[in-house]
């Protein structure tokens, strides 16, 4: 599903086709801030906001190995390849 | 197991592995029977809820692994994050490919097929809402990235003029000049979204905006500099597609990203209840 346009000729494509393998970071955008959040019975204290906690935990924990060598390359103030620092471009 | 707090019986569960019901959305006019290939999260069966036309798409989930406390820890472990966030999204798919299906959040559980009924008739009006608000649109994808080192090191900046300057100077003038160009650059950049975005918008029924990615879990090395979901009538979807096709060719700085058909997660709340993933 997701294609990278610049790949293909322009303007036309094939369509992509519902049940292709997507990435988890764009479903998870998706499934954590998305969907409408109504309270289950056993999610009663989990609030959607805690589910975003929760999981970007386990997100964080996942690259932290990844993280630790960035950190690492901060403190000694080596550039750090692949790494840019970017300013959100919304009000 | 699930740990029963002492003095909260509202919480209060049996270690037994007991059975709940795991919610992925809410349809109108599903045929019953469209469900029949897909698997649940775990593999369990799919099956519907009906209330008045409206269809809670469920399946059985064990408490012992949807339960609050194990809920809590085992959304911190990614690979099960991303089975269940996936065994939801293809649930979700099959029913949107039959009917329109407004997504849950991901773990909405219920203790039972009672309790997950009448929380499909006490928000009645708001799905009836959502559902009103998708129909006959789809959900697309467009994420926006610049690579700025390629942006700026190609501007010229080697400093030529000061042959008589002192090193120390002509370096930190020349620092100053590509901070400058960086700057001018992530302008342009940001001034060139804008319009991407507006010209998606024009065709769009509407759009939200997601955060930008961690570009060390997207594996995007480039700025990321819009995020957004698109909410688009489906006569129009060839149009977007164009336009995204276009807008991809004809800016060298820029690269876009299209994902879709979405079921329309990013779209399921009420505009004022949209806060950014």
């Amino acid at each position: 599903v997701d294609r990278v346009l610049n790949d293909l000729p322009a303007p036309r494509m094939p369509a992509p086709a519902r049940g292709e393998r997507i990435a988890l970071v764009d479903l998870l955008d998706r499934l954590l801030a998305g969907g409408v959040v109504i309270t289950g019975d056993v999610t009663i204290s989990i609030a959607n906001v805690d589910l975003v906690r929760i999981s970007l935990r386990a997100i964080i924990a996942s690259i932290r190995p990844e993280m630790d060598r960035v950190l690492a390359a901060e403190r000694s103030d080596e550039p750090v390849e692949g790494v840019v620092t970017w300013e959100d471009p919304r009000p | 197991m699930i740990a029963a707090s002492a003095g909260d019986g509202r919480r209060r569960t049996t270690a037994v592995a007991e059975t709940g019901i795991y919610v992925y959305g809410v349809s109108r006019g599903l045929p019953g029977e469209a469900l029949g290939r897909v698997a649940g999260v775990g593999g369990a069966k799919v099956r519907v809820i009906e209330d008045e036309g409206l269809t809670a798409v469920v399946s059985p989930v064990s408490l012992g692994e949807f339960g609050e406390e194990a809920l809590r820890r085992n959304l911190e472990n990614l690979d099960w994050l991303e089975s269940t966030a996936r065994a939801h999204h293809a649930v979700v798919d099959a029913a949107a490919e039959h009917a329109v299906t407004v997504p849950l959040g991901l773990a909405t559980v219920y203790r039972n097929e009672d309790r997950a009924r009448s929380a499909l008739r006490d928000r009645r009006e708001e799905f009836t809402r959502a559902l009103d608000r998708i129909t006959g649109r789809t959900e697309w994808g467009v994420k926006v990235y610049a690579d700025l080192a390629e942006t700026t090191s190609g501007g010229g900046t080697e400093d030529t003029t000061s042959g008589n300057a002192r090193p120390g100077t002509a370096y930190l003038k020349r620092r100053s000049t590509q901070r400058h160009d960086q700057e001018e650059a992530r302008r342009e950049i940001l001034t060139m979204t804008d319009r991407i975005d507006d010209e998606l918008c024009a065709i769009a029924a509407t759009r939200r905006l997601h955060r930008p990615q961690d570009p060390q879990l997207s594996g995007e090395r480039g700025w990321m500099v819009l995020n957004a979901a698109y909410l688009v009538d489906d006569e129009r979807a060839e149009d977007f597609r164009t336009a995204v096709a276009h807008l991809a060719g004809t800016r060298p700085e820029i690269r876009l990203q299209l994902t879709g058909p979405w079921a329309p997660y990013s779209f399921a709340t009420e505009e004022e209840a949209w806060t950014e993933s």
